[in-house]
């Protein structure tokens, strides 16, 4: 980049790719993969999940690793987030889970709700 | 895209107990963007800070700016970061350095570490805006080998920001240049003090040596250096963003910001929480780590790691910032905060704490080096029934003979473990030595490992899994029996006997 303008307008358009404004994309998934997720199993729920997308050709879900989101206790951790900008938490994810959870709520648009992380208030 | 059915709760992390009470400054983007991907921390304003700094400020506007913001050092000094910079910035040299300081050492403590794999551009962009700053050209990170993960994803974000003119030359097409280099830690804890750390850097070994002059003066190759925590830069960007007065609006009136705090030990959620400073310590470990878990009765909290100290449950109304922990006899620290429930024994925490001292003591300082082999020598004395309570007098003698002869801060601090619980515990020190007793049932030699005649079923599952061949009986006919003697209190027989027959006590 060569000045501020770049930075800003790459900015933008980033930005809108996060809330997946212009993109293919219908569905973003975010697996928590700090050293505390793998340590719990993220890694498996992420091969997992990729080679089944991959298998099955899914070309609208954005699959991403990310840092650690908080709870060390609940890791393995799976958010999905859609275009709406509505967001539900999967807490103690395995590889079994997560395709229950691709099966469930990304392609049959049902949370999975005895995964979720409960309410507590 | 079908409608997606919500059930009428919505089950997101950020509705639970555990994230209501947090503010996240530094963790921001941990848990949120892709760490490998710049163009996502970008969409997060990411580098606009640097962006804003290097075309709108001058290096004493951007000084001003973090002075007002008082932001202080997050590694455990609580030096104000402003007053460092500007050191720095009034000091005349053909080079200046920045360092990040990601030498994490204290036990139970993993903030750093998470800022560095959630969100290593936030650091990045910090040091560079510190190079600015400053008038420096050039930073190291020193971290620690044992994060390699840490280590890849700075290597990767690194070369990310200099792809895209945002780290190297002529940054964003101005003529300010700034790089940066990863210099890997070997793990020693002493590498976490500045002038220890810059040593370490230059190739030799890693000694503190007095102060002054300060490396703001005189630190990497004899050049003014700055050296900050992690997470101290990782709040650099959005101070820089949403200006001083937004940051200093948040906080206590000497504690301004946030506070990233790694919980553990005896606690129902143990993670990483970052909270506004003066949230008291009882909203961070029943509000938001939900407490002991198997209704115990929670009994202290340590903080500050090896330096630190231990609270107790009447100074859990604490509001926790830098000044109230120090005046309570603990201290802030790096942020590891480490929860203790009835099942702790206090000496054994603090024989823990001195264990790991005299494994990490670089041996300069005599009273460091010897003294605390002498404390751990009689800590373990208690431990196994074989103190006397002039070791207490002694103990309490050598600790401040040692905090004031020593001439870093991992000396000066390294008795506070123990002042504390002698403070706090003193009666558990004297049940230990007078009575031989361990009420937490954690000194091995102090327990006795008993079966139950009545209870016992005579089956010789214990005397089969013993290690020792301590166990005695006849198989459907004699009771077992334990040989105090050949017993190891490794607890074996207590776990495999499924009648709960053997006690410990």
């Amino acid at each position: 980049m060569k000045s501020i303008t770049d930075l800003k307008r790459m900015q933008e358009s980033s930005s809108k790719h996060l809330h997946l404004q212009n993109t293919p994309y219908k569905y973003r998934i975010l697996i928590g993969m700090a050293t505390c997720g793998i340590a719990a199993g993220a890694k498996k729920v992420m091969d997992t999940l990729q080679e089944e997308i991959y298998a099955k050709g899914y070309k609208d879900i954005k699959v991403i690793s990310t840092g650690c989101i908080g709870m060390c206790t609940l890791e393995p951790i799976l958010e999905v987030l859609d275009k709406c900008g509505q967001k539900v938490t999967y807490i103690q994810v395995d590889p079994d889970k997560v395709l229950e959870i691709l099966e469930k709520h990304i392609l049959g648009g049902n949370v999975v709700e005895e995964y979720t992380i409960e309410k507590r208030s | 895209m079908r409608e997606l059915n919500m059930p009428s709760v919505e089950y997101t992390l950020e509705n639970t107990d555990f994230y209501k009470k947090q503010k996240r400054i530094a963790l921001r983007n941990c848990g949120v963007i892709d760490p490998e991907d710049i163009t996502e921390y970008i969409g997060r304003d990411g580098y606009l800070a640097l962006a804003k700094c290097i075309s709108e400020m001058t290096p004493l506007k951007v000084i001003q700016e973090i002075s007002d913001s008082m932001l202080r050092g997050r590694g455990g000094g609580g030096f104000p970061t402003g007053r460092k910079w500007k050191f720095a910035y009034d000091q005349v040299s053909d080079e200046k350095y920045v360092i990040c300081n990601a030498d994490e050492g204290d036990p139970g403590a993993f903030m750093d570490r998470s800022i560095l794999e959630g969100d290593p551009h936030s650091v990045l962009e910090a040091m560079a805006i510190a190079g600015y700053a400053i008038g420096s050209n050039y930073g190291y990170i020193y971290i620690r080998a044992e994060y390699p993960l840490a280590v890849e994803r700075l290597e990767k974000a690194i070369k990310q920001a200099k792809d895209l003119c945002l780290l190297g030359e002529n940054i964003l097409g101005t003529t300010f240049n700034f790089d940066i280099e990863i210099r890997l830690g070997a793990g020693a804890f002493v590498c976490g003090e500045e002038t220890a750390l810059i040593a370490s850097i230059m190739g030799k070994r890693g000694t503190p040596i007095p102060r002054p002059p300060f490396p703001a003066v005189s630190g990497v190759w004899g050049r003014p250096t700055i050296v900050n925590n992690v997470e101290t830069l990782a709040n650099i960007p959005q101070i820089i963003l949403k200006g001083a007065s937004w940051f200093n609006q948040i906080g206590t009136e000497h504690s301004k910001g946030t506070k990233v705090f790694a919980l553990g030990g005896k606690i129902h959620n143990t993670g990483l929480v970052e909270i506004p400073m003066g949230t008291s310590l009882r909203e961070v470990i029943y509000d938001i780590g939900g407490g002991c878990p198997n209704e115990k009765k929670f009994k202290a909290v340590q903080t500050g790691g090896p330096s630190g100290g231990c609270l107790t449950e009447a100074e859990l109304d604490t509001p926790i910032d830098f000044d109230t922990l120090v005046a309570k006899g603990s201290m802030m620290g790096s942020g590891g905060m480490i929860v203790m429930d009835e099942d702790s024994c206090m000496v054994d925490v603090a024989r823990f704490y001195m264990e790991f001292i005299v494994g990490e003591s670089c041996g300069k300082c005599t009273p460091c080096r010897i003294g605390t082999k002498r404390l751990l020598e009689m800590l373990e004395a208690i431990c196994k029934g074989e103190g006397n309570m002039e070791m207490l007098e002694k103990m309490e003698e050598l600790c401040y003979q040692i905090k004031e002869s020593s001439l870093c801060a991992l000396g000066q601090s390294a008795p506070n473990p123990i002042l504390s619980t002698l403070k706090h515990f003193k009666q558990e020190y004297i049940t230990h030595i007078q009575d031989h007793t361990c009420l937490a049932k954690v000194c091995k030699s102090l327990l006795e490992y008993r079966i139950d005649i009545e209870k016992c079923k005579k089956c010789g599952v214990c005397a089969r899994e013993c290690p020792t061949s301590a166990i005695q009986g006849v198989l459907g006919k004699v009771a077992y029996t334990i040989d105090q003697v050949l017993c190891i209190k490794c607890g074996t027989c207590k776990n495999v006997c499924r009648f709960q027959a053997v006690s410990r006590g």
